[in-house]
């Protein structure tokens, strides 16, 4: 199957070529990076996680909501999501992969990262995120390379990996609850200090994940002519992503709520530097509202029936509720937990240059990695020995 | 052009011994491993079940709110690197102003003696540090007299100690530290770029029988060290007549830092 990645037209070499070009400048700066030290980023004593862990955090969420494709088609036997389970699947190898760049590229010891297995610390929440990303990362292969191949020989897929798929479930609400635990038991940190954290980030998940998913099958449509559900299944997905999406936005009232009605200064802070400015600084406003609006612009679309059938505004609502979580938990979110710092000062974060190049070409490797494992995918599907 | 017979002998022997050197001087410098803690300590050694400090902060206000005589001392003792770029600064032991040392204490009507005065901060060694918990590597522990612990050779950089601390203690080494180090103290280790470090109660000093080095740096003796568990140590009694506050009790963190008022 694999030889299938190089057999490509001109199309697909010129955009191999540009992902190739992108991972070298990103690359490039991962070098300067690793040579000069952390403080080449935006990232500073107080706000001391970025760009890199807010992207990860997003990507766990796209990881994990593979299960939205997953779910319907294997405990609720949606015949039509059959085909796009396998999708479902690639996407959520490509972004977890991605998610252990990020970790990589944001550590300041990247050659000590094996200090986590050494010494086992089972009281630290990083440690399960370890074992769960790497599981799903397996699980993942494991099924989606199997369904691939069986689909490309005309067999079903081997009995054994329904077990696997069927484990998949717990484990991708496992890696977004553990991803959402590393934030919200600090003390001190009280935009975080929420339980609500991980519900909300599987609800954010899980309609942030299937509207990329929509998004890239239709740019795969464009281009290869393939489609790999019809367009009830679609619509079933819109609506999934609609339910996922009201529920995130449901959340996101329940913080205001507790915040303003309790009156809490500490509670209140990080919302109002996301949302309104803190005395004078409102670096993150623009983006937090534009987040905020862009998730009501894109439940509004999926509300509407004839909106949400109509393809060109479903890609929109899918646009805007992906630019929502990028703009929320891939980026206002973790920066707003340092601020107010616990002296109560303000520092502002903005992402260097070589910064956002390096988290640049982490995406350009997981569009390069999704592409391969799509063209695989497509190639199995079209082209395989059908029963 | 190959390579004779001769010459590619000549050159396998030379490998091997090297290869077998190098195994044999692994082995001499490194013979097998020694667990941090597991050095015979001092006889001299400081014993304590619960080392803390206070701080007399009347002593230290009336001996010149400009003076930093603890904190040169400790950068001097602890090779801290100087930056002037703030957001890149390493503190162990700084000052800072009440309303921000106190900040959930927020208080317009506090007395003229403390409002937009500085107190001392530094690690406040917690009885429950979020900083160990969250420490995917065990790089920073709690000892077992109570001061917390950060091993610069073991941290991998990821900074989650420093999300978890509400004191704002712990420091991130965000460029090479060295070529930043002001006066050299060859007697204490430097750190490298992106590891974590922080105020580590000078063990290096307690574990030889010494006071931490701003605690005999003070010229008023403002900073009174002792442990907690000695009901007749000096620290003991100076809480017992003084009315003392610590930081963020509210967190459960139950820091050992107290500021006489």
């Amino acid at each position: 199957m694999l030889e299938k990645i190089l057999q490509g037209d001109r199309r697909y070499w010129m955009w191999v070529a540009f992902l190739l070009a992108v991972i070298g400048v990103g690359f490039a700066c991962y070098v300067y990076q690793c040579f000069t030290g952390l403080g080449i980023t935006g990232m500073n004593r107080d706000v001391s996680w970025g760009l890199y862990i807010a992207q990860f955090t997003l990507l766990v969420g796209i990881a994990a909501s593979g299960l939205m494709v997953v779910i319907p088609k294997l405990l609720h036997h949606y015949k039509k999501f059959i085909d796009l389970v396998m999708f479902g699947e690639f996407m959520a190898i490509s972004a977890v992969i991605m998610c252990l760049l990020f970790v990589i590229v944001d550590v300041g010891q990247p050659m000590r990262l094996f200090n986590m297995v050494l010494h086992p610390t089972p009281h630290s929440m990083l440690f399960y995120d370890m074992i769960v990303l790497n599981g799903y990362l397996l699980i993942n292969i494991i099924v989606g390379y199997n369904t691939m191949l069986a689909d490309w020989k005309g067999v079903p897929p081997p009995r054994w990996i329904i077990p696997v798929a069927y484990l998949g479930v717990p484990w991708a609400v496992a890696i977004h609850t553990v991803t959402a635990f590393l934030y919200c038991g600090l003390p001190g940190r009280h935009l975080w200090l929420s339980a609500l954290m991980a519900p909300r980030f599987l609800a954010g998940a899980f309609c942030s994940g299937p509207a990329l998913l929509l998004l890239i099958l239709f740019i795969v449509e464009r281009v290869t002519g393939y489609r790999p559900a019809d367009e009830d299944a679609y619509q079933t997905l819109a609506k999934i992503i609609l339910y996922a999406a009201v529920i995130n936005m449901f959340f996101t009232f329940c913080e205001f709520f507790t915040a303003f009605y309790s009156n809490i200064p500490a509670e209140k802070h990080g919302l109002l530097y996301m949302f309104f400015g803190l005395e004078g600084y409102h670096r993150l406003v623009p983006f937090m509202r534009t987040s905020i609006l862009a998730g009501f612009l894109g439940i509004f679309i999926l509300l509407v029936p004839p909106f949400r059938r109509n393809r060109v505004l479903l890609g929109i609502a899918c646009f805007a509720i992906f630019l929502w979580m990028w703009l929320e938990k891939g980026f206002g979110l973790v920066i707003g937990g340092f601020v107010p710092d616990p002296f109560g000062k303000i520092t502002q974060y903005s992402p260097t240059l070589p910064e956002c190049g390096i988290a640049i070409g982490i995406w350009a490797i997981g569009a390069l990695i999704l592409t391969f494992l799509f063209k695989m995918a497509i190639y199995a599907k079209r082209d395989g020995q059908r029963m | 052009m190959g390579v004779s017979r001769r010459e590619f002998l000549k050159l396998a022997g030379l490998t091997a011994a090297l290869g077998l050197g190098t195994g044999t001087a692994f082995e001499l410098l490194a013979p097998g491993q020694v667990e941090a803690g597991e050095y015979l300590r001092s006889e001299n050694a400081l014993r304590g079940k619960r080392w803390a400090m206070a701080f007399d902060v009347k002593k230290c206000l009336a001996n010149g709110e400009d003076c930093r005589i603890c904190i040169d001392a400790c950068i001097n003792e602890h090779n801290i690197p100087q930056y002037d770029n703030p957001l890149h600064e390493i503190k162990w032991i700084w000052k800072d102003l009440y309303k921000y040392a106190f900040e959930d204490t927020e208080n317009p009507y506090v007395s003229d003696d403390y409002k937009d005065k500085p107190f001392i901060l530094l690690c406040n060694h917690c009885d429950e540090p979020p900083c160990v918990r969250v420490c995917p590597t065990q790089a920073t522990f709690r000892r077992p007299d109570g001061i917390v612990m950060q091993d610069m050779h073991r941290c991998i950089g990821c900074r989650f100690c420093m999300a978890a601390c509400p004191y704002g203690s712990r420091n991130f080494n965000w460029l090479d530290p060295r070529p930043h180090i002001v006066h050299y103290n060859p007697k204490y280790p430097t750190r490298r770029r992106g590891v974590v470090e922080k105020c580590i109660f000078c063990n290096e000093r307690i574990d030889v029988g010494k006071k931490p080095v701003c605690v005999d740096a003070c010229p008023v003796g403002a900073i009174i060290f002792g442990d907690l568990h000695d009901p007749n140590s000096e620290l003991r009694q100076v809480l017992r007549k003084r009315f003392s506050i610590r930081r963020k009790l509210e967190l459960g963190t139950k820091p050992s830092m107290f500021y006489l008022i």
